[in-house]
């Protein structure tokens, strides 16, 4: 039955928003993790969403909506961000390198702080849409009682 | 005389199959809601439905294997439409989270009265098979 696969959709979701909650929280975490090079700085972590394609060969076979569509989201990976990291003149600091220089992670602090609300927020609303779903498979378990 | 089915469920079942599709659609787009370049679709309810009846009264196709092509899905290809997006985002996603979360609880509620009328249906007949 199809509306089966509303759970695996929303799930999808649901754990893709979790995914990119937890590299929220890494970036946050490790927002003020300061070192001594370059190489080891800590750098803003983000996942890739994609959509899951059907496969193209069944879905113009069958040619059925559910098929057309896509199913889901997935996370194709974590990318590091290639934005400049900050390199501040600190030279009493105990990881201040020889020219005194420590360096700040690239994370963007309010970014990150948007990103955590726009995941929460698509999270509750796929545990909505699940929870629709399971309502309506209820409704049809019922009938003719 | 015989009870036919088909003639009792009238074209709920057929709603209902619709409404299902529907909320499986607004569940993708719902799930793509931060995918960049992702683009919401949706289908024409009115138009799928009346699609669907005309199927029931032209010929059918016979399939003995998965693969063969059913000459009655066809009328179905291309009925998910692409929505016209509000305010689409920078990354090119056209998902509108609120108008598709609206959508979604309307198709539920749509699905429930169908569901309601079907139900009724079985009951009458239920009714008359007992006598009361």
């Amino acid at each position: 039955m199809a509306i089966n696969s509303i759970f695996d959709i929303a799930g999808s979701a649901m754990s893709a928003q979790s995914v990119r909650l937890n590299t929220t929280a890494s970036n946050l975490a490790n927002a003020e993790t300061v070192s001594s090079s370059v190489d080891d700085t800590y750098r803003a972590r983000k996942p890739v969403f994609a959509a899951v394609q059907q496969d193209a060969l069944k879905a113009a076979m069958s040619g059925s909506i559910e098929d057309q569509a896509s199913r889901g989201v997935e996370v194709k990976g974590i990318v590091e961000s290639e934005a400049p990291l900050q390199k501040r003149y600190q030279p009493d600091h105990p990881m201040a390198d020889g020219e005194g220089y420590v360096f700040y992670p690239n994370v963007n602090v309010v970014e990150e702080m948007a990103d955590m609300m726009s995941a929460s927020r698509n999270f509750q609303l796929n545990t909505e849409v699940m929870n629709s779903a399971k309502t309506m498979i209820q409704r049809l378990l019922s009938l003719g009682q | 005389m015989a009870i036919s089915f088909d003639k009792v469920t009238g074209f709920h079942e057929q709603a209902l199959h619709i409404r299902t599709r529907r909320a499986e659609l607004l569940a993708n787009n719902i799930a793509n809601a931060d995918t960049p370049g992702f683009k919401a679709r949706d289908i024409d309810f009115k138009a799928m439905l009346s699609a669907q009846l005309e199927q029931q009264k032209g010929m059918v196709v016979a399939k003995t294997d998965d693969q063969h092509l059913s000459l009655n899905d066809r009328s179905l290809d291309g009925q998910a439409m692409y929505r016209n997006p509000l305010q689409p985002a920078i990354d090119g996603n056209t998902v509108d989270s609120q108008s598709e979360i609206v959508e979604y609880t309307r198709n539920a509620m749509d699905f429930q009265s169908s569901f309601l009328f079907l139900n009724n249906r079985f009951k009458g007949l239920l009714r008359a098979v007992k006598g009361e």
